[in-house]
Parts: structure tokens; C-alpha cells; sequence
């Protein structure tokens, strides 16, 4: 029987990053993701491995970078104002082809904001986030099991992918305690044969995002543009409840979504046909399952905890035929059922 | 047709100085009479000697050393600005068994990566830093550096550097050595021959303190950019020695007994 045990949505982050056999992890203290960062101190040398509390979080992202170079799964957890730190060295590690795991906890911003929970840094995870042509595959976890299983699936894409994978989580759900299942730990992890692990038997390996000849430049970029088609084509994720019979269909994820379950369920219970498509995977985004049922004739909810972001994205799939409503909060409110079962009333 | 006497062909085979052989063969990208091309020879002398092709890690930092890593047969990466010593410290920590060096220009270790290298040199990692020092922004067209001489012309100081506008040079081997992380910091020069051998022992000690496991080395090499200096190559070595050197002066600032006692090693 697989351990069952009650658990925050940080802590199962970091619990599934340990599960995944991340090897080092880098991070700097910032609030809502601080016992993320605590647990990885106690544990991560509980098993042998490295952890190192850094001085900055940009500091923490080029160690990342220098873990995934000699070929070991790395991982910084940060939450907003240190995600947009950490984006030069994200636009680095993605133009370098190097795997990694980095974790959002977002809070409220612009600027310092506050700690509330919240989803505001959308368009920053979901369009690369940094300079220059790259995209990061975003898992969107919305309940702490899935902290942990995302957090392992993000691992093993990293390295299937060769690029960093981000999971986005808003402050709320870190904190938010319940029974999780622990899985198994991953045993075998894959070689990387392009490591820098020293020049020994082969010709050395060179790790960079730059080519001397300019010539050369284009080329590389059209790579990295072709494996973004890839992940776009392969991994789109996402869950699909009530959407057969459904009049009106709410978008949301992380609590966000959670709530919207709760809205879907008020409505149902007045006979209205309301169903949910949860994004679980952000970029790629589900842009088809939402297009197929705009064509059916729905209208839309967008539930989001910022000024309305994701909304852009919903506005892409459905395009201008279709009506939708904005139900949010932003500044670190929490998103609730009302204000989401309102929008869809005014849609009826 | 004249053919070589058998004397003639052994002088000829008895080479006396050649690029290392860790070195690669190619062409550099620096300009005439720069010093990165001697501190680039003297990372792969001590690269040869210690016999490290297949542990060292180059890491190219931002400024003239962002292709640090294409001269050398060894793993190379590239960092981004300043952070070379973040990418050197997790290196360190996961595979200890490597040897991972960066070289850093002034504006790339001083000014813009003043963090890292005063936290990795707290903290004492076990890396080495070769850290050029040319007293301008060589790259991108000779502006102000945190190293940047007092009075001196740059491309962003067009009255020459005042400290009403732009404060003071940083002497980072001193500030650094006030720290209690670091086992070797040196400051030498390349501006002439008696100097590039003592520049030579400095980086080979500064690899041999992180073979030893000793903690931070760093060799802060003073270097010629007459370009940006506006001076001519052959004059270079001449104003460092005028200018640069009183500002900068040479010598050892911070050397643990350990570090001394691998140098001792050496004599007896």
C-alpha cells in the first residue's frame, strides 16, 4: 500500500522533487514559498544531497544552470519578485538547452504587492518570461497532490525536452494542507551524454547559448523554436468536467479552479449546464479543447486571481464570436464561488 | 636544391616554446597588444602542468572572456554577466572531483557580479577565478569600470573619471581578502616578461589551492587594452607600469598557511 499522509502544497513540492531524484536544489528566502526552501535544507542532505541557501536569487538560478551542466536534476523554488530575478538566467538556461526545474509560488504584484496569493505573473510564465525565442512548458498544479505529481512529471520533461519546466502554483495553494498518496521514487535517471563532467575519453562538451560564428545563430534558434512546436503538439494537459451537455464553460486553474469547481457545482444545482476546462498545463496551452466547444456555441467564464491574463489565451482559442466573462480578484485576494457564480448568472 | 644537414634538422625539431598542448589551435578574438591572449597561455600552462584535461571546467564569463572556453580542449560553459562564480560554486558542489575556473573581466567581477564573487568568496568555495583586470569595459567600447583610474578617459567619462560623478576604483584582491573564506588571493600584472613568470606561479597556486581543497583562489591579473587605454601595444605595458600598478599594487594579499605550505612544497 502506497504511504497516504497529510500535507502542504509546498512541502509536497519539494517531498516530489526529492521523489523525482533531484539532486540539487538552490533557493533564497521568499515569502509564500519559505517552507519549500526550509524542507529542502532538512532533506535534501538527509539524502546525500546538495543544498545550498544562496544570496540572491539570481545567484540561485545560475547555480541551477551550473547543477544541469555537469547533467544533474536542479531545482529553485521562488515566488514572484525573484522569478523576474531569475528570468535572464532562465533565457541562458533555455537557449543552452539545459533541463531544470523551477517553481513559481506566485504572490501578488506589480512591484513588491504583498504576499497574498494570486496569479498575476501569467503572461510572464506562459510567454518564455525573458529575452529572446524561448517558451518554458508551465505544469499548473491545483491541489497538493498534484504539487507533487507535476513536480515529478516536470523533472522527466526537463530532460525529455532539454529546456527548464516551470510548475506555477498562487501562494494559497502552497499553504494548502490535505492527504496526499506518495509515490514511488524514480530510480533510474537518464544519462546525459552532453554533460560537462570532464574532457575524459571524448572531446569536450561545451555548454552555451552562443555561437562565434553568426552565421550559426539562426540555426540554433530554429531548434529550439522546432522543440517548442514539439511540446506544443505533445503536451498539452488539461481536465475537461461536465463540458458535454454545457451552455457555458468556466476556465481556471490552480485554486482559482477550485473554486470554479465549487461555482459549477451551485449551478448545477439550479439545472444550469455549466462544465470546466482546467488548463493543467499552461503553456502548451489548451487551445483546441476550448476552440471545439466555442464552435458548439459556448459562452465563457474566465476565473482568474489577476487583472485578466489568462483571459488573452481564452480570447485566442474562442475568438470574438463567442461572449466571456471576467470573474477575478486581484492584490492577493482569494478568488471564491460567489463572484464566479455571479458571472455566469449575468451569461444566462 | 639545398637540403638540411642532419645538425640543421635537430635544431629545427628542438622546439623551445609552443602553445600548450590542452590549448586549442586557433586564432583568438582579441585585439593587438591585449593581455587576455598571455592570461589565457598562462591558464593553459597550468592546466598542462597540473594535468587537468580531464577535470577542469572553463567558464567564460561576460565582457572578453565570453569565448574563455573555446581556446582550451577542455569542458567549457558559458555564464551569464558576473555570475560565473554562481556556476562555479554549483559545479563545486555537485561534482567536487571537477575543477571548475572562470575568468572574469572588471566589469563582470566587480561591478555587475559584486554579489557572487563576494558571496562565493565568503563562503569559501572551493573554485578559482582568474580575474582580468583592464581597468575599462573592453568589449563594448572602453566605458567607465568599477577599476577605472582615477581622471582616466573612457568612452562614458568624456572629462575623464571624477569622483564627484562616478566615486573611486575598487581594489577587490584587498576588499576580498578582508574575508575569511578565501585561502589565495594574489594580484600580479602581464606587462612584462618578469612579471608574467610571477603572474604564471600565481594562477598555477590558485589551481593547486583548489586541487588541495583549501577553499576560494582568486588571481586578479592586471591586463593591457591599449585599444580602449588609446595608447599603442607596444606602449601599454609601459602606462600600466605609470599608471594602473600604483592604484593596483601587486602582491599577495590573503595566503592561508596551506596555501603557503603547497608553495614551500615546491622548493624543497
Amino acid at each position: 500500500m502506497p504511504e497516504r499522509t497529510l500535507m502542504g502544497g509546498n512541502i509536497a513540492i519539494s517531498e516530489g522533487a526529492i521523489l523525482a531524484g533531484c539532486q540539487a536544489y538552490f533557493g533564497y528566502p521568499i515569502t509564500p514559498q519559505n517552507d519549500l526552501l526550509e524542507n529542502m535544507a532538512r532533506r535534501m542532505p538527509e539524502e546525500g544531497r546538495v543544498f545550498l541557501q544562496t544570496e540572491s536569487e539570481l545567484a540561485a538560478i545560475n547555480m541551477v544552470y551550473g547543477a544541469a551542466a555537469v547533467g544533474f536534476r536542479a531545482m529553485t523554488s521562488t515566488s514572484s519578485p525573484g522569478f523576474s530575478l531569475q528570468q535572464e538566467g532562465i533565457s541562458y538556461m533555455s537557449g543552452a538547452e539545459m533541463p531544470a526545474v523551477i517553481v513559481n509560488i506566485m504572490r501578488a504584484g506589480p512591484g513588491l504587492g504583498n504576499i497574498g496569493g494570486a496569479q498575476g505573473d501569467y503572461m510572464q510564465c506562459t510567454r518564455g518570461g525573458g529575452h529572446g525565442d524561448y517558451y518554458l512548458i508551465n505544469l499548473a498544479p491545483s491541489s497538493v497532490q498534484e504539487m507533487m505529481d507535476l513536480t515529478m512529471l516536470a523533472f522527466e520533461l526537463a530532460d525529455k525536452y532539454r529546456n527548464p519546466v516551470l510548475v506555477v502554483a498562487d501562494g494559497f495553494l502552497g499553504q494548502v494542507v490535505e492527504p496526499v498518496t506518495i509515490r514511488e521514487r524514480v530510480k533510474k535517471l537518464p544519462e546525459k551524454k552532453w554533460a560537462i563532467t570532464g574532457a575524459r575519453g571524448r572531446p569536450k562538451n561545451r555548454i552555451n547559448s552562443f555561437e562565434m560564428n553568426p552565421i550559426d545563430h539562426p540555426r540554433r534558434i530554429k531548434l529550439l523554436l522546432d522543440k517548442f512546436e514539439r511540446m506544443r503538439i505533445n503536451e498539452v494537459r488539461y481536465e475537461a468536467l461536465n463540458t458535454e451537455d454545457a451552455d457555458i464553460i468556466l476556465v481556471a486553474y490552480g485554486s482559482a479552479a477550485r473554486s470554479s469547481i465549487s461555482a459549477m457545482k451551485m449551478a448545477r444545482s439550479k439545472k444550469l449546464r455549466v462544465g470546466l476546462i482546467r488548463p493543467i498545463t499552461l503553456f502548451p496551452f489548451p487551445y483546441q479543447p476550448l476552440a471545439d466547444l466555442a464552435e458548439k456555441g459556448c459562452k465563457f467564464v474566465v476565473a482568474e486571481m489577476s487583472g485578466g491574463q489568462m483571459l488573452e489565451d481564452v480570447r485566442i482559442a474562442v475568438g470574438n464570436q463567442n461572449e466571456i466573462k471576467l470573474a477575478n480578484t486581484y492584490g492577493g485576494v482569494p478568488l471564491e464561488a460567489d463572484p464566479i457564480f455571479e458571472a455566469i448568472d449575468l451569461l444566462m | 636544391m639545398t637540403s638540411m644537414s642532419k645538425a640543421e634538422m635537430d635544431d629545427y625539431d628542438n622546439v623551445i616554446f609552443a602553445r600548450p598542448d590542452i590549448m586549442v589551435d586557433r586564432p583568438t578574438h582579441f585585439c593587438p597588444g591585449c593581455g587576455h591572449g598571455i592570461i589565457q597561455r598562462l591558464v593553459g600552462e597550468a592546466l598542462q602542468e597540473l594535468d587537468l584535461l580531464e577535470r577542469a571546467i572553463c567558464i567564460g564569463s561576460i565582457g572578453c572572456t565570453v569565448t574563455a572556453y573555446e581556446y582550451f580542449k577542455v569542458d567549457g560553459m558559458e555564464a551569464p554577466h558576473g555570475r560565473a562564480p554562481a556556476v562555479a560554486t554549483a559545479i563545486k558542489r555537485c561534482r567536487p572531483d571537477l575543477v571548475p575556473f572562470a575568468i572574469q573581466g572588471d566589469g563582470d567581477l566587480a561591478s555587475i557580479g559584486a554579489a557572487e564573487i563576494v558571496h562565493a568568496a565568503a563562503r569559501g568555495e572551493k573554485i578559482t577565478i582568474i580575474f582580468a583586470n583592464n581597468a575599462t569595459y573592453g568589449m563594448t567600447g572602453g566605458q567607465l569600470a568599477p577599476t577605472t583610474l582615477m581622471n582616466m578617459y573612457t568612452a562614458s567619462t568624456p572629462g575623464g573619471r571624477n569622483a564627484e560623478q562616478s566615486g573611486y576604483p575598487i581594489r577587490m584582491s584587498e576588499m576580498l581578502a578582508t574575508l575569511d573564506g578565501p585561502a589565495y588571493i594574489a594580484r600580479v600584472a602581464v606587462n612584462n616578461p618578469a612579471n608574467v613568470r610571477k603572474a604564471k606561479k600565481a594562477v598555477e597556486l590558485a589551481f593547486r589551492t583548489q586541487l588541495a581543497g583549501l577553499g576560494f583562489a582568486m588571481v586578479e591579473i592586471l591586463s593591457m587594452c591599449p585599444i580602449n587605454w588609446r595608447v599603442e601595444p607596444e606602449q601599454a605595458p609601459q602606462w600600466m607600469t605609470d599608471n594602473m600598478i600604483p592604484q593596483f599594487p601587486l602582491g599577495e594579499f590573503k595566503v592561508l598557511p596551506g596555501v603557503a605550505a603547497l608553495r614551500r612544497g615546491d622548493r624543497s
